[in-house]
């Protein structure tokens, strides 16, 4: 394949990761920017979406869409309920804490991920997609005629690829007229920005914590039901969403949901293309490293404003 | 009895009682005595910066594979013999545990835990991308020939045991006297509130930053030690896991105190050691002990002893 | 007495995000004197010592202390040059035992060893009457115990000058006479800079009142001066 034709691939595979990348990491944001909690067992709760939806798919016969759509619906809210639970169980009893918070998640996060070892197994395990219908992708070609339509070989994508890219973004808007055109998101928001004067006007503030908790597990299972018909179902998956987020949620500027949206994009599409030309090792390095400096010489985040 | 005498008596009471443990436990024991001793000084030096200063750091095994690879690689690549390796391996860690230091240090609470935790990553990463160097997670092996110092064959069990106390005697000795100090009080000050100390006239960044220095450098000493004494150098070592452990040894025996370091990582080794004969899925116990130790014993076994028994406690 | 200027600043200025807290103030400290700085609530006292304490960054204007220029020093290094700082609100270690206390303060100074530290700690609690209290954890002393704990971390630095922000807020009025006895006794030694609310401590202690108003000086002036000074009674003593 040329060039050009093979920069289309990687940006379409980049877009992908970006969705999913998106709800993930705004759920770590919205965690973060509402209860000041850094969810470091984010990753696991993605980890989770996707063992459920294995789990459940295996469960519903018939076509592979009916235990999809079961699995897009149930696995989001069970993993939701999990993390009220442990909201309840863990991080209201150290006050949220901030240090102690994190200290806590990590446990949480050997906790699940070696809970589902013991249940589900080391194997990964596929899930089939509801509809995968392989579409050739045409390319442009400059010839001596003009411009014109060609087909290469293997520039492809399936049905079902487009379709996690617009799900996701479906996702994104329900969220945003969650945040922004209900009481719940008003709450919320009041929560965020004072908590104290908050609770002071009647908001059951601890109510609205464990809600939001619930809310951001359950974005991140969500992003993990749609991307396991791709990736496959394995204990250790949550590992690179927990790290992608970190870095999308740092350099979008900490719980900003906007920032977080556009730095999931940005991140998402670099990883996909430096994995596709480099090495993925290399794409890696570099993110991690650029979140490290954006913290050291920006802490606001690349696209927030400074506080004063 | 004034308190430095006990404090001092306690500390020579305890290596007594390791150098003793050698002839007593079985060789499977003082096998795994030895590997806990050297993790230990990776846990006390763990313990300077979170315990003593109240920095809490997510990426120590940066430190500990930098003292880890800085001897490996010199042996292996650079044909050194193991006495230069060593001191190759502490300079490395050194000077990463400066570098690190000077740059996470612009930063504070969440924001330097996610720091550390992410130079950390993106040095486990380069490890594995310098595969050709590393081999990667898979490692290397320090061949016997090369694990000898003044004619001392370090990978005989009875030499490889008490080298480990060895180290962890002089390390144990010195944060037992750092302590104590000037130095060691202000780390303390810093810990309990840094804008009184800075108003008092202590130059809290430098006191940081030399605590992150002396951190970083015995956790490399532990990582240098653990690859000459057990003959093995693996990218594992460098991963979050490793970042996270003496995390939980120091939470686990008690943070801001000597001697909690050793039991935090005696007790969690053994506790690990037994449940993996059990199940694969073993550090469920390390997950389950952060939460517990986070809710229920903030200040672990040391610190209710100092509390409840002997305030003198170090 | 040839008066020696200890601290001085010129059109020391703060800015934040466009409000000013405190804008061109001048201000001269000559040695051995105990000033007092008044001013309603909201007048930029605490911000103005911050500037000169370097706990604040002054936006604009220059401090010299000691015949040097300031400005650009952090406070750790204005402290090792011989200032001390109380809080507004109290601040000290309070997991850390009294004694401690003050010997994290007199460590900074003294270099000789433990002992001259431990005899520097029992004389300077010996002045603010913790001595019998030495072992026990700041924090479980009252709040008037803190106040004056915090005092003594001042004194054990020795200052040259010593800046105490509204040190007898929260006590009783006995413990406000012995605090007046103090200060009286103290500026035998030390240059006195303090931020007061209580106008019977200012009376009887300050020999110079400087008054802020709006972040700007409003007048300079003895105890008698500013007594009967219109402008200070309209705009703070009010009361009269």
């Amino acid at each position: 394949m040329e060039f050009g034709p093979y920069l289309f691939i990687a940006s379409l595979e980049g877009a992908i990761t970006a969705a999913v990348l998106a709800l993930t990491a705004v759920g770590l944001s919205i965690v973060f920017g509402i209860m000041r909690v850094v969810n470091v067992a984010h990753g696991e709760f993605f980890m989770l979406g996707a063992v459920i939806a294995w789990w459940i798919t295996s469960l519903v016969g018939g076509h592979p869409a009916y235990g999809f759509v079961a699995a897009l619906i149930i696995a989001p809210i069970l993993v939701g309920i999990l993390a009220i639970v442990c909201d309840h169980l863990v991080l209201r009893r150290i006050n949220y804490d901030p240090e102690r918070t994190i200290v806590a998640t990590i446990g949480l996060l050997y906790v699940i991920q070696q809970t589902t070892l013991m249940t589900f197994g080391p194997e990964a395990r596929p899930v089939e997609a509801p509809f995968n219908k392989r579409i050739a992708l045409p390319w442009f070609e400059h010839t001596e005629q003009g411009f014109a339509l060609t087909w290469p070989w293997g520039l492809s994508t399936t049905t079902y690829k487009l379709a996690v890219i617009g799900a996701a973004v479906f996702i994104l808007i329900l969220l945003w007229v969650l945040m922004t055109r209900t009481k719940f998101g008003l709450i919320m928001r009041a929560t965020q920005l004072d908590s104290e004067m908050a609770q002071a006007h009647g908001i059951p503030v601890n109510r609205v914590y464990a809600m939001v908790f619930g809310l951001g597990a359950g974005l991140a299972a969500l992003g993990a039901v749609l991307i396991v018909p791709i990736q496959q179902a394995h204990y250790l998956m949550g590992g690179d969403p927990l790290l992608l987020s970190f870095i999308v949620v740092i350099i979008g500027g900490l719980g900003s949901v906007v920032g977080t949206i556009v730095a999931a994009l940005f991140i998402g599409m670099s990883d996909g293309i430096i994995s596709v030309f480099f090495s993925p090792t290399l794409a890696k390095i570099i993110a991690t490293l650029a979140v490290a400096f954006v913290l050291v010489f920006r802490p606001q985040g690349l696209f927030g404003k400074p506080e004063r | 009895m004034s308190t430095s005498l006990k404090s001092f008596l306690l500390h020579v009471f305890v290596l007594c009682l390791l150098a003793v443990l050698y002839f007593v436990v079985s060789e499977y024991h003082s096998g795994n005595l030895a590997r806990i001793l050297v993790m230990a000084v990776y846990a006390m030096g763990y313990n300077v910066l979170f315990g003593y200063t109240g920095l809490l750091s997510l990426g120590h095994a940066l430190f500990f594979a930098s003292g880890m690879y800085g001897l490996g690689l010199s042996i292996e690549h650079l044909g050194l013999s193991a006495a230069p390796a060593l001191v190759v391996g502490f300079i490395s860690a050194f000077i990463v545990a400066a570098v690190i230091g000077f740059l996470a240090l612009r930063t504070s609470g969440v924001a330097f835990m996610i720091v550390t935790l992410m130079f950390a990553q993106a040095g486990y990463l380069t490890i594995l991308l310098a595969g050709k160097y590393t081999r990667g997670d898979e490692g290397f092996v320090i061949q016997q020939g090369d694990r000898v110092i003044a004619g001392i064959d370090l990978s005989q069990a009875d030499n490889r045991y008490f080298a480990a106390l060895l180290l962890f005697g002089v390390c144990f000795l010195f944060i037992a006297w750092l302590v104590q100090t000037r130095f060691g009080k202000t780390l303390v000050a810093i810990r309990e509130n840094p804008e009184r100390a800075r108003m008092l006239g202590y130059d809290i960044q430098r006191h940081k930053l030399l605590a992150v220095i002396i951190s970083g450098t015995l956790a490399g000493a532990a990582g240098a030690a653990y690859a000459l004494l057990f003959g093995y150098a693996g990218a594992t070592f460098s991963t979050v896991q490793y970042s996270i452990y003496p995390l939980l040894w120091v939470l686990l025996g008690g943070a801001g105190t000597t001697i909690g370091p050793l039991i935090g990582t005696v007790f969690m080794t053994y506790l690990i050691d037994i449940s993996s004969e059990y199940t694969s899925a073993y550090m469920l116990i390390a997950g389950l002990a952060l939460i517990l130790l986070t809710l229920f014993a903030p200040h672990g076994f040391a610190g209710l002893i100092r509390k409840k028994l002997f305030s003198w406690l170090p | 007495m040839a008066t020696v200027t200890l601290l001085s600043a010129k059109g020391l200025s703060k800015n934040y995000a466009g409000l000013k807290a405190v804008s061109n103030v001048d201000f001269e400290l000559p040695q051995g004197q105990v000033r007092a700085l008044i001013g309603p609530n909201g007048a930029g006292k605490t911000t103005f010592v911050g500037m000169l304490s370097g706990r604040i960054e002054s936006s604009e204007g220059s401090v010299v202390f000691d015949g040097r220029d300031i400005t650009a020093l952090p406070a750790h290094k204005r402290m090792a040059m011989g200032m001390a700082y109380t809080f507004q609100i109290t601040s000290v270690f309070s997991n850390l035992s009294v004694h401690e206390n003050v010997a994290l303060a007199a460590r900074r100074v003294i270099n000789d060893g433990r002992a001259a530290v431990n005899e520097c700690v029992a004389r300077v609690l010996e002045k603010v009457n913790l001595t019998d209290r030495a072992t026990q954890i700041a924090g479980d002393l009252s709040y008037g115990h803190q106040r004056l704990l915090e005092i003594g971390m001042g004194l054990a630095q020795s200052p040259r000058l010593f800046i105490l922000d509204e040190p007898t807020q929260g006590l009783a009025e006995s413990e406000i006479d012995d605090f007046i006895e103090l200060i009286a006794e103290l500026s035998q030694q030390t240059t006195i800079l303090l931020i007061e609310h209580n106008m019977d401590v200012v009376m009887r202690t300050a020999h110079y009142i400087t008054v802020l108003n709006f972040g700007e000086v409003l007048a300079n002036g003895t105890p008698d001066d500013i007594r009967a000074n219109e402008a200070v009674q309209a705009a703070y003593l009010g009361t009269k």
